[in-house]
Parts: structure tokens; sequence; C-alpha cells
């Protein structure tokens, strides 16, 4: 346990440290808020069914730092620790692998918290955005939502061979999972044909579970998405399970 | 029991083989408590190979490890408990600072030393919010070995210590290591250069292609090579060899460079070399016997020279 404790709060330092990890987590949703907050201002729109732009901003932005951060600094830093040979230093002591994992994910969900907590603030105090949910709830769904991206990074780390394609990978399929999850462009503009797609993306049912929730819909009407999430993170873990190495 | 005891660690058979490589090649030793043991041998002889399947960190392919009295391979983890491992290369998270490193390594333990009187110890104290990657060769070192020294291990494998440090980097690293002697530990070290295992080992293994090839102390395996002595002197021409081959006791006659090496039984050596080398008018300079070294004992038990 104090292995963990110790374990989780140094990662956390250093993934502050992490310029590009922490422009990602906590800067980058921020600025897309200050962005759309200049286009569109907070004014109720018709085609929108009467909720502003930044009503659909805020959880929105929440669904993609979370996968934004999970499918780049948690693969990208578990990929490159290993290759550096960082993990295999760990090895050489009494620390179990799953302390290591576990506190790994901690260290990122930490500081994705603080971006959420950020961004809620902003939309709260700043766009005067209508919040008609309940908190716990939401939480709930960041936690979740959380869980089921670090997961899949932590399993694209394993599955590749070294860092460089690590962050190949992440950055590849960053782009089309933030485009076609509803986030920037509200999927209630797009065609049919776009939607489409869009299920296939996970990072789609985070961001209307997270809308869904955010506007006071229950739990019950987003059985699908939360299945979806629930899924990705056992088939995440197995995969973590089987490929996990210290070097 | 008690030899059993004073045997920290015993190494039977061991055998580790690679794709077109048996990197270890049955080899067998045991390491008694307290001493420094080192494992002498050039690149790719084994060495690391050897001391990461004792550290449980690879798995041999043949052979019986016992460590501490445990099985390296079953115990591992209550293993690690007890030694202290520093790795011939090895690296720590980015942007981590000393002491936040050394506090994160402690808490992994179930016993842990002070590591603030460690940072001391290595004279790391006003390095201790620096960024690991921000510091020199051997102060990077010198925060590995503190890392390897947290748990208060029985015993401290280091790989390759003074590998890449300068002259005085490694002095002082030699005077490190006799003070973990001095606390009662037991150190197991592998290196390849002679002086380093002569001056430093309680006994020294000599490994070769896989093989071990001699086990003593330095002394020992200096003396093993008999009355041999050489004498060496500089001259700008080459000297005939045959002049000195012709002597009595001669065994074998070197040039390298200016240097013209003459081995040979140590009684009248260097007095038979002067006379010859007046009786034939050949100039010379800086003539002096070479009492024989570690490096002789590699070249006559492998045949060659031990280079970096
Ligand atoms: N992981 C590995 N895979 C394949 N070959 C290896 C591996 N580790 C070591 N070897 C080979 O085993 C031999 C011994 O290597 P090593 O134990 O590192 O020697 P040393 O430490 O004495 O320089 C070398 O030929 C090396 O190439
Ligand atoms: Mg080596």
């Amino acid at each position: 346990m104090r292995a963990f404790m110790k374990l989780s709060s140094v990662q956390t330092k250093l993934y502050l440290r992490e310029p590009m990890s922490v422009f990602f987590t906590l800067a980058f949703g921020p600025i897309l808020l200050v962005i759309m907050g200049l286009i569109f201002g907070s004014l109720p729109r018709p085609e929108l069914n009467g909720l502003s732009q930044m009503d659909l901003s805020v959880p929105g932005y929440v669904g993609m730092i979370i996968g934004i951060t999970g499918l780049t600094a948690v693969p990208i830093g578990a990929a490159t620790r290993r290759d550096a040979g960082v993990l295999r230093r760990f090895s050489a002591t009494p620390l179990r692998p799953l302390t290591y994992f576990l506190a790994d994910i901690l260290a990122p969900f930490l500081v994705t918290l603080l971006g959420v907590l950020i961004l809620i603030l902003m939309g709260l105090f700043i766009y005067k955005v209508q919040f008609r949910g309940n908190w716990p709830s939401l939480f709930g769904a960041v936690v979740l939502s959380a869980l089921s991206f670090f997961a899949l990074g932590y399993a694209i780390a394993g599955l590749v061979r070294n860092a460089r394609t690590a962050i190949i990978l992440g950055n590849v399929i960053v782009i089309p999972m933030t485009t076609f999850s509803g986030a920037m462009v509200p999927l209630e503009v797009m065609p049919a044909s776009v939607l489409r797609i869009a299920n296939f993306m996970p990072l789609k049912h985070v961001v209307t579970l997270m809308r869904g929730l955010w506007t006071g819909e229950a739990w019950g009407a987003h059985l699908l998405e939360a299945g979806i999430l629930a899924g990705i993170f056992i088939v995440g873990v197995v995969i973590v399970a089987l490929t996990f190495k210290w070097e | 029991m008690k030899a059993n005891q004073d045997r920290v660690i015993e190494v039977e058979g061991l055998v580790k083989q690679y794709p077109g490589v048996r990197a270890v090649d049955g080899v067998s030793f045991d390491i008694r408590r307290g001493e420094i043991f080192g494992m002498l041998g050039p690149n790719g002889a084994g060495k690391t190979t050897t001391i990461e399947c004792i550290e449980g960190l690879r798995q041999p392919d043949a052979g019986s490890l016992r460590v501490l009295g445990l099985d390296p391979r079953q115990d591992g983890f209550a293993l690690r408990e007890r030694i202290g491992i520093q790795f011939q290369s090895a690296a720590l998270p980015d942007h981590i600072k000393v002491w936040e490193a050394l506090d994160l390594f402690a808490s992994f333990y179930q016993k842990s030393t002070d590591w603030r009187a460690l940072l001391e110890k290595m004279e790391l104290e006003e390095k201790r919010n620096a960024p690991v990657s921000k510091l020199s060769g051997g102060q990077k070192q010198r925060v590995f070995i503190a890392l390897a020294l947290v748990n208060d291990p029985e015993i401290v494998f280091l790989d390759e210590l003074t590998t890449g440090l300068d002259p005085q980097s490694r002095r002082a690293m030699w005077d490190l290591v006799w003070q973990i002697q001095t606390q009662g530990k037991t150190v197991f070290l592998t290196t390849h250069f002679m002086e380093e295992a002569e001056r430093l080992c309680d006994r020294v293994a000599i490994i070769d292609h896989g093989k071990l090839v001699a086990l003593d102390s330095p002394q020992a395996l200096v003396n093993g090579l008999g009355d041999e002595s050489r004498v060496v002197f500089e001259s700008v021409d080459p000297v005939d060899h045959a002049l000195f081959t012709a002597l009595p006791g001669v065994t074998r006659v070197e040039r390298i460079g200016e240097r013209t090496l003459v081995y040979g039984r140590k009684d009248g050596l260097i007095g038979r070399v002067v006379n010859t080398l007046e009786g034939a008018r050949v100039p010379f300079n800086n003539i002096h016997a070479e009492q024989p070294t570690l490096e002789d004992v590699f070249l006559k038990l492998t045949g060659k020279e031990i280079r970096e």
C-alpha cells in the first residue's frame, strides 16, 4: 500500500512535469472552450433543441480530454518508460506488477480529474452553462470512461513493440476518434453516413453518456454506452494482463 | 549447516542458451558472506547473463541456484527484499529528482534504511533536488548505487560499476565498495578491468565464452603463473627476437609499438636481457622488470588479451 501511494504521487508529479501531457489533459479543453465561446457565445440555438453550444461543449470536452489522455499520454508514457528500461529497474525490487499498473493508471486519472474540474468550473461560471444532472452520477461516468480509455491506452502500449509505434498509433487513432465523437462538431448536425461511422468510435459513447447525464437523463437511458465502455475496459485489462512485461 | 550459512550464493552447473550462443555454459561457484567477489571477463563473456540469472531476472536453462537459501526462480519477491541490484545500464523516469527516486524506491521494501543518510554518504546531498537526468555520469552511478542500498541489502550486485567513468570517479567507486563491505554486506561485481578486479576483489572468477576458467584470490591467481616475469624496454628499431629466445629461461618475446616484452623465469632475467642488448650494440631505453598481473593470468588461460 505504501508503495502504491508513493508511486501514484510520484507518477502524478512526473505527469505534471511533462509539457505535452499537461497541455492535452489540462489546457487543451479550456482553450477549445474559450474559442467556442468566442464563436458561438452562450445563446440558446434552435437547431440544438434550445441548448447553447456551450451546454454541449463542456460535457463533450470532458469526454474528449479523457479520450485524448487515454490514447496518447497513457500509452506513450507506458511504452516510453518500458523502452527506456525504467520498468526493468522497478522489476529488480519487490514491487508487484499490479501495483505498478494501478499507480500508472491513477496518476493520469488524477490529472484528468483536475482537467475535468477546470472545464466544468469554466463552463458554470464563465459561460453559465446549465447543469441538470447530478454530480455523483457524472463523476461515475467520468470514472467509467477513464477506466475504459486508460485500459485501452495501456493495452495499446502492451501490444506495440516500442514507444515510437505507440506515439504514431495513439495519434492516428485519436484524430478520427475526436472528430467523429461529437465532441467538436455535434452529431445532431451531421449526415446519417457520418453517424454510422461515429457509432464505431468508442469516444462517441463517452461523449453521448456525458452529455446525457449532464442534461439530466438517467443511467437507464444510456445502458448501451455504459455497456460498451465496460466491455472496452474488460478487453483492455485482459490485453494488459496478457501483454504486460517489465522490459 | 554452518558452512551453508557462510555461502550466500551457490551456483551449480548454470547454463543459459540464446539463439546461436550459449551465453553461460555450465558455470559453478560459491560466494561467501562478507566477501567482494568479482567476475572478470571480456565483453560478451557472459557476466551480465550470469549475474542476472542469480538475481532471478533471467531464467536459466539448466543448473541450480541458491541465493540466501532461496531459489531465485521461485522466491523472486522474497529474494529481492534482501538484495540490492545495480544494472549495467538502467534508467529512471524522466523528470524524477534524486530525492524522489530514493524516497520512491525505499517505499517498495518492507524494510528500508534512511535514504537521507544514504544521500549524504554518497555525497549527493547537494544534488538532492536535481533531476537525475541532469547529473554527471559518476553522480548518476552513485544514485543507482544508493538505490541498490536503500533496502539495507545483504548482498549487493554491481554490474560493470565503473564502465564509462573517468579514473578519478572509478577510484571513488572502489572506496564506496569497500565501505559497503565494511558494513558486513557481500558484494558481487562484474568488470572487464583487470586492475579493478585485482585491487578491489577478495576473490576473482575469470570467465570467457560462458565458461569459468579460473577462480581464486587475485594474489593466488598471479602466483599460479609460477616464477614467470617479464622485462620491458623501448627501442626505436625492432630487435631480432631470436637474440632473446636463445637465452636460458626465456619463453616468449613480443613487440608492441616501440616496446619489446621479454617473458621468462624471473631470476636474473633483466641482467641477461641487458647483457644481450649491449652485446648486440642495440640502443635501448627505459628498461624495467614488470610483476605479472591478472592480465597475464588471463592471457595464459585464454590465449588472448582482454581489451576494452
Ligand atoms: N537477451 C539476449 N538475447 C540474445 N543474446 C544475448 C542476450 N543477452 C546476452 N546475449 C548474448 O550472450 C552473450 C553474453 O552476453 P553478456 O552476458 O551480456 O556478456 P557480458 O556481460 O560479459 O558482456 C553475448 O554473446 C550476448 O550477445
Ligand atoms: Mg555485461
